[in-house]
C-alpha cells in the first residue's frame, strides 16, 4: 500500500485490476482533536482539568509515527481527586433508581452509535487497527455492551436482591481494545451503580476522552465517570487508593500479578484479564477452508495483538501439510497497510517497543530451530508494521509455543489423537480461550469441556457479545465480563459487604511435647488419636508431630497431627487423583451428599456431645449446630443438579453456553467458629459442584472434623475428593495459597492470614475467597449457606456452538 | 493479461475421493460471505476500471417465454456497445472495443443471436437440456445441444439432475454430464448446479467436483428461475472447488454466477470473492461470468456518476 500516483489511469487499472487506496477519511477526527487544541486533560467530576503535575505526553498515530495529541500525565494527586470525586458521586448514584441508571446507559449507547464512525476513526488513529475492525467490530460491540447493560441496570434490583454495588471502581485498561475494554469495564459498573475512575492505556487514550464528552452530552452526574489518563504509574496509584473498592484490570500476566500483591488485604474486589496463548484445535474432518479463514480472524485479527488470540495452532499430524498450504496461500492475499484504507486487514502495531518485543520472539524462535514463513510482500518503510508469520515445526517446549507474542505470529504444532490435542491445548499457564474445528459435534463438544479455558469456540474464533460472558482460566486471571456473570464482579452480598472485623487473631500453636497431661492417674481410655485425612485413608502427619486439643476450661481432650507442607502436597495430589468426582453426574453427587447427611445423622448424639466438649456450647446449641449442618448438606444435594448451565441470548445462530465448570482442586481454610458448621458451609458447596478440596480444619476444635472421617467413609464420599489436613491454620494455608496446582481458595480467619492467602496466590494467580478477618454468621442461611458459595466454587466457561445446516 | 493460454478442461475418470468427505460448515461459510465485501474495497478510477471489466464479464441474458427475434437484436446490439460512447470517451475506454461476455439465449433464439453479433466476436451462450428443470429424457437433452450447437451456439449452459445430487448418485450424474460434454465439441459447457435446490452445501461442492471431473469448463450457480439463486455463499463452495480441482490438476476452471445480481455493488462483492479465492485470472471473462440482465444498467449509471459527479438516472442509458 505505497501512495499511488494519482494520475494511474482507468486503462491501466482495466488490466492490473489492482484494488488502489480507499482510505476512510480522517478530517473530522483530527478536527475533534484541533479543537481541544491537541491537548486533552483528565475527566473528574465531570469537568476536564489539568493534571496537578502539569505534565503531558505525547500519543502517536503508529501507522505514521506523526504526534497526535498530548495527553495529561496522571499522577497520585490525579488520582485522589478523581476517586474523591467518585466517592462523592457514590451515594447520589447508588441509590438512583435501577430505571434511572438504565435510562444513563441507554443514552450513552445511543450516543456513541450516533458518533460511531468518529469514535472508530479516531480509535484508528490512535491505536493502528484497520478501520473495518474499528467499524464494524470494535464500535458496535461497544454500543452493544451499553445496550446490554442498560437492560442490566434496570434489571438490578429484581436479578440481584441480595446484592449491593461495591463503591469505587479503579479500572486500568489496555490498548489493543480501547474503547471496547472502556465499554467492558464501565457498563457493569455503572449498571450495578458503583462509580468509576478509569485509567486508559497510554498509547491510546483518544477515544476514552472523546467518550468522556459524551458523558457530558448525556448528562451523567459529576464524578460517576472520572479518566485519568497516564503511564503504568498512574495505574499503580489508582490500584493502591485506600478508598477504591474494585479493582478491574486487563493486562499483561505480570502486572496483574503486581496488582494482586499490592492489593492483598485491602478488602478490594478483584478482577483480572490477563495473558493467554490460547489453543486453536483443528481435527481431520474440519472445513479447512473455513479453519483458514478462523486463523485469520484469530491471529491476524488486530495484528494478533488480542489476549484471546489464537497463537498456537494445533493440527491433526495428517492434514498439517495441507493446511499449512492453505494458510501460505492465504497470507499472500492479506493485505497489510494504512489501517484508514478500508481494504487493510492488518494495520499497525501499536507501539516501537511491541513491535521490538515481536521481533525479539520470532528471532528467538527461529533460533530455536523453528520454521518461519512470512509472505512475499514487503510491509511498509514508515510506521510500525509487523507481517503475519507463520511458525511451523514448533515443539511444545520451545518459546513460542509458551510466550505470549501478542503481535501477528502463529505458532503450528501437530497432534495425533483427540487426547493428545487436549493434552496439548491444556500444556500452558495461561487458559483464556480455545477454538476447536471439527464437523463432528461429538467430537467438538467432547473436547470442549475438556479445554481449560473461559471461552471456547467451536469452529468459529474471536466471537464476543455482552451478554456472553468472558475471561480465563489459570493464569489468564479470574472474574468475567458480559452477561450475568460479569454482573457480579460489580455487587456483592449485602451481608459481605456489612460485615464487622472481627477480634479474632490467628493463634501459633506448638507441637505436644511430653508431660503436658496433668493427672491423667485413672485407667487409661484407649488411645485415639487422629491421624490426617488423605486420599481416603487416614495418614500419619510427615512431619510426626501432633498437638493437644483443650476444652474450653484447658482441659486435655487429645491430640491431632500437626499438618505440614508435605501433607498438604500429599492432599493436593490426592484431591487431582480423584478427577471422576468432576465428571460424575450431579445427581450421583446429590446422592453422595444425602447419604452424607444421613450418616451424620445417625451419629448427631455423640457429634452434639462432642461439640460440647469442644467449644463449650450448650447441649442445645451443639444440636442446632448439627442440625444446621445437615439442612445445609440438604440444601446443596438440593442444588447439585439445579445450579446448572445457561444459555445465553448472543446475536447469530448459536448456542453460547454458559458452564459453571468446578475449579478443579481447591484449598479450604476453616476457622474455629462453629466448627463442624463452618466446615461444612465451606466444603459441601464446593464439593457439592465437583470439586475436590483440601481442608484445613478449625485449628482449635479438629476433633469434631476427624471424627467426621468414619462418616465420610461411610457415606460413599470418593477417595480423595474431601482430604483433611489439621494443624496450624496460617501455615497450611499459606501453603495451600501457593501451592500452584490448588486452582482455587477459600480462607475465613484473620485479617493477616487473609492478607497473606492473597499475597501468596500470586505464584499461579489462584481465585481466593477471604474474609479479611471480617465475622461471619454461620448460623444464618443469608450468610452461611447459598448462591454465592456456589458462585465462587465454579467459574463459568462460554462455549459458543454455531449450527446451520441448509442453503440459505 | 492471461499470459498462459488457458488449456481446456477434458473428461477424466470420475474420483470420488476428491468430493466424498467434502465438509462446509455453514457459519463459517456465511461469516467469509459477509465480510468480503467490507474487506475490500475499489474507489474512484479503481471502481471505474473494475466495473468495466465486470460488463466484459456479463452473460447479456434473455430467457423468457416471449422472447421473440426483436427482443433478442435488440439485446445483442446492447451486448456489442455495452456503455455510451461519450462515458468510454470519457474513460478513454473508446478504443478498448469493450463488449460484454456474451449473449445468453434459449437455443430457438440461437439464431437470431448470431445473426445479430456476426462481426463482432462475442459468442452467444444457450441455455439447454431441459432448462430450467431439466426433467426430460437424456436422449431429447443431448440432442437440444447439437441443435444449439449446430445453430451457431459457443457455450451451452446446461442444467444437473437433481435427483442425482439429492440421492447422492454421482456416478449418474458424471454420465450425463460427460455425455453433455461429448456433444458440446468445440462449445465450452458451463453446468448449472441450481444450487439451491441441492439441500445442503457439501452438495453444492460434491456437484461441483462432479461436473468439473466430467469436463466442464464453467460451472454456474443457478438458472435464475430457482428460488434461491446466486449467493456470495454458494459461490464461495462452488470457487473453493474450483481451487481444489485446480490444485489436484493444473486446470482453471470458470464460474458463473447467475440470478439475483442486480447492482454494481454485488458485482463488485463477487470480484473481491474471485481475486481473493482464485486470484487476478479469475477477474477475465475466459474464467468469470455474471448471468444477468440488469446488472448492465446499474453499472452504467455508477459509471456516470464517476464521470460526471452526479448521480443518474436509468433512462439515460439505452435499452438492450
Amino acid at each position: 500500500m505505497t501512495s499511488v500516483k494519482k494520475t494511474i489511469s482507468v486503462k491501466e487499472i482495466f488490466e492490473t485490476m489492482d484494488y488502489g487506496p480507499a482510505p476512510e477519511a480522517s478530517d473530522l477526527a483530527l478536527a475533534y482533536i484541533a479543537k481541544n487544541k491537541g491537548s486533552f486533560d483528565h475527566f473528574i467530576a465531570g469537568k476536564f482539568v489539568k493534571p496537578m503535575s502539569g505534565g503531558y505526553f505525547e500519543t502517536v498515530n503508529p501507522a505514521t509515527e506523526a504526534v497526535l495529541a498530548k495527553v495529561a500525565q496522571g499522577d497520585e494527586k490525579d488520582i485522589d481527586k478523581a476517586v474523591k470525586a467518585a466517592k462523592k458521586a457514590f451515594s447520589d448514584w447508588s441509590a438512583l433508581s435501577g430505571h434511572v441508571r438504565a435510562r444513563y446507559l441507554y443514552a450513552i449507547a445511543r450516543h456513541i452509535q450516533k458518533h460511531s464512525r468518529l469514535f472508530a476513526v479516531l480509535e484508528t488513529l490512535d491505536n493502528g487497527k484497520p478501520i473495518r475492525e474499528s467499524r464494524d467490530i470494535d464500535i458496535p460491540l461497544v454500543t452493544r455492551h451499553f445496550y446490554h447493560h442498560a437492560g442490566w441496570a434496570q434489571l438490578r434490583n429484581s436479578e440481584f436482591p441480595a446484592y449491593e454495588p461495591i463503591g469505587v471502581c479503579g479500572q486500568i485498561i489496555p490498548w489493543n481494545f480501547p474503547l471496547l475494554m472502556l465499554a467492558w469495564k464501565i457498563a457493569p459498573a455503572l449498571a450495578a451503580g458503583n462509580t468509576v475512575v478509569l485509567k486508559p492505556a497510554e498509547f491510546t487514550p483518544l477515544s476514552a476522552l472523546l467518550f468522556a464528552d459524551i458523558c457530558q452530552e448525556v448528562g451523567l452526574p459529576p464524578g460517576v465517570v472520572n479518566i485519568v489518563t497516564g503511564d503504568g504509574a498512574t495505574g499503580a496509584a489508582l490500584a493502591a487508593h485506600p478508598d477504591v473498592n474494585k479493582l478491574a484490570f486487563t493486562g499483561s500476566t505480570e502486572v496483574g500479578r503486581l496488582i494482586r500483591e499490592a492489593s492483598a488485604g485491602s478488602g478490594k474486589k478483584l478482577s483480572l484479564e490477563l495473558g493467554g496463548k490460547s489453543p486453536f484445535i483443528v481435527f481431520e474432518d474440519a472445513d479447512l477452508d473455513a479453519v483458514v479463514e478462523g486463523v485469520v480472524d484469530a491471529i491476524w485479527f488486530n495484528q494478533g495483538q488480542v489476549c484471546c488470540a489464537g497463537s498456537r495452532l494445533l493440527v491433526q499430524e495428517g492434514i498439517a501439510d495441507s493446511l499449512h498450504a492453505k494458510l501460505r496461500a492465504r497470507m499472500e492475499t492479506l493485505r497489510l497497510g494504512d489501517p484508514l484504507d478500508k481494504a487493510i486487514d492488518i494495520g499497525a502495531i501499536v507501539a516501537p517497543v511491541q513491535l521490538q518485543k515481536i521481533q525479539k520472539l520470532v528471532e528467538q524462535g527461529k533460533s530455536e530451530g523453528a520454521n518461519c514463513w512470512q509472505p512475499s510482500w514487503a510491509v511498509p518503510k514508515e510506521g510500525y508494521f509487523y507481517p503475519p508469520t507463520l511458525f511451523t515445526d514448533v515443539e511444545p517446549a520451545s518459546s513460542l509455543a509458551q510466550v505470549e507474542i501478542f503481535g501477528p505470529v502463529l505458532a503450528s504444532m501437530t497432534f495425533r489423537t483427540h487426547d493428545e490435542a487436549v493434552e496439548l491445548a491444556n500444556n500452558s499457564l495461561y487458559g483464556l480461550a480455545a477454538s476447536v474445528w471439527s464437523e463432528n459435534i461429538n467430537l467438538a463438544l467432547d473436547v470442549a469441556p475438556k479445554l481449560n479455558a473461559g471461552v471456547v469456540w467451536i469452529n468459529s474464533s474471536n466471537q464476543f457479545d455482552a451478554a456472553a460472558g468472558f475471561g480465563g482460566y489459570r493464569e489468564s486471571g479470574y472474574g468475567r465480563e458480559g452477561g450475568k456473570e460479569g454482573m457480579f464482579e460489580y455487587l456483592t452480598p449485602s451481608w459481605e459487604q456489612a460485615a464487622k472485623k472481627s477480634m479474632l487473631e490467628a493463634q501459633k500453636l506448638s507441637p505436644q511435647a511430653l508431660g503436658e497431661q496433668e493427672g491423667s492417674f485413672v485407667i487409661p481410655s484407649l488411645d485415639r488419636t487422629p491421624k490426617l485425612y488423605i486420599g481416603g485413608k487416614q495418614a500419619r502427619p510427615d512431619s510426626g508431630y501432633s498437638y493437644a486439643i483443650k476444652g474450653p476450661k484447658g482441659e486435655y481432650l487429645g491430640e491431632v497431627g500437626l499438618g505440614s507442607r508435605k501433607d498438604i502436597r500429599n492432599a493436593v495430589e490426592a484431591a487431582h487423583k480423584a478427577k471422576a468426582w468432576t465428571t460424575a453426574s450431579a445427581h450421583n453427587r446429590a446422592q453422595v451428599l444425602y447419604f452424607l447427611a444421613e450418616n451424620l445423622s445417625a451419629r448427631a448424639t455423640e457429634f452434639e456431645n462432642r461439640l460440647v466438649s469442644l467449644t463449650g456450647v450448650s447441649k442445645k446449641n451443639a444440636a442446632i449446630e448439627l442440625e444446621l449442618s445437615l439442612e445445609r448438606i440438604f440444601y446443596y444435594a438440593a442444588m447439585a443438579d439445579k445450579y446448572d448451565a445457561q444459555v445465553h441470548a448472543t446475536p447469530g445462530r448459536q448456542v453460547t453456553l454458559a458452564m459453571k465448570e468446578a475449579w478443579g482442586v481447591m484449598g479450604i481454610s476453616c476457622s474455629d467458629e462453629l466448627p463442624l458448621l463452618s466446615f461444612i458451609s465451606l466444603v459441601i458447596p464446593a464439593i457439592c459442584l465437583g470439586n475436590r478440596v483440601v481442608v484445613s480444619p478449625s485449628q482449635s476444635h479438629p476433633l469434631i472434623i476427624t471424627d467426621l472421617y468414619q462418616v465420610l467413609d461411610t457415606s460413599d464420599v470418593p477417595v480423595g475428593v474431601i482430604n483433611i489436613v489439621t494443624g496450624q491454620q496460617d501455615e497450611l494455608a499459606s501453603v495451600m495459597a501457593k501451592h500452584d496446582d490448588i486452582a482455587a481458595m477459600w480462607y475465613v480467619g484473620s485479617e493477616a492470614g487473609s492478607k497473606a492467602v492473597e499475597k501468596a496466590s500470586v505464584g499461579n494467580l489462584k481465585a481466593t475467597w477471604v474474609n479479611y478477618g471480617k465475622t461471619r454468621d454461620w448460623l444464618s442461611n443469608e450468610q452461611g449457606q447459598g448462591e454465592v458459595y456456589l458462585q465462587k466454587a465454579c467459574q463459568i466457561k462460554n462455549i459458543w456452538i454455531p449450527y446451520g445446516e441448509g442453503i440459505r | 493479461m492471461i499470459e498462459n493460454e488457458q488449456i481446456r478442461n477434458q473428461i477424466r475418470r470420475l474420483e470420488p475421493s476428491w468430493f466424498e468427505n467434502a465438509q462446509v460448515n455453514l457459519s463459517a461459510l456465511e461469516r467469509r460471505s459477509s465480510t468480503l465485501g467490507t474487506r475490500r474495497s475499489v474507489k474512484k478510477q479503481w471502481q471505474a476500471a473494475w466495473l468495466l471489466k465486470a460488463i466484459t464479464c456479463i452473460d447479456l441474458t434473455t430467457l423468457s417465454g416471449d422472447d421473440t427475434p426483436a427482443k433478442v437484436k435488440r439485446l445483442c446490439a446492447k451486448a456489442r456497445q455495452p456503455v455510451r460512447e461519450d462515458i468510454l470517451k470519457e474513460l478513454d475506454m473508446a478504443d478498448a472495443g469493450l463488449t460484454v461476455g456474451a449473449i445468453c439465449v434459449y437455443p430457438t433464439m440461437v439464431r437470431h443471436a448470431v445473426k445479430a453479433l456476426e462481426g463482432s466476436n462475442i459468442p452467444v451462450a444457450s441455455v439447454a437440456t431441459g432448462f430450467p428443470t431439466g426433467l426430460t429424457p437424456l436422449k431429447q437433452r443431448l440432442e437440444e445441444i447439437s441443435y444449439a450447437v449446430n445453430e451457431g451456439a459457443k457455450e451451452i449452459d446446461i442444467v444437473i439432475t437433481r435427483e442425482y445430487a439429492l440421492t447422492g448418485h454421482w456416478d449418474k450424474l458424471y454420465d450425463e454430464i460427460k455425455a453433455m460434454r461429448e456433444r458440446c465439441g468445440n462449445a465450452h459447457l458451463k453446468t448449472i448446479l441450481a444450487t439451491g435446490e441441492l439441500g445442503h452445501f457439501r452438495n453444492v461442492y460434491k456437484a461441483s467436483m462432479v461436473c468439473m471431473q466430467a469436463g466442464a469448463d464453467f460451472i454456474k450457480t443457478s438458472t435464475g428461475k430457482e428460488s434461491i439463486n446466486a449467493t456470495l455463499p454458494t459461490s464461495l463452495v462452488m470457487v473453493r472447488a474450483i481451487r481444489d480441482y485446480l490444485e489436484k490438476t493444473g486446470i482453471q476452471i470458470g464460474f458463473k454466477p447467475a440470478g439475483g445480481i442486480r447492482t454494481a455493488k454485488d458485482a463488485m462483492n463477487w470480484q473481491f470473492l474471485m481475486r481473493e479465492e482464485l486470484g487476478r485470472d479469475w477477474l477475465e471473462p475466459n474464467l468469470f461470468r455474471f448471468g444477468a440482465s440488469s446488472l448492465l444498467t446499474d453499472i452504467e449509471r455508477q459509471l456516470e456518476h464517476y464521470v460526471t459527479g452526479r448521480y443518474s438516472a436509468g433512462f439515460r442509458h439505452p435499452m438492450g
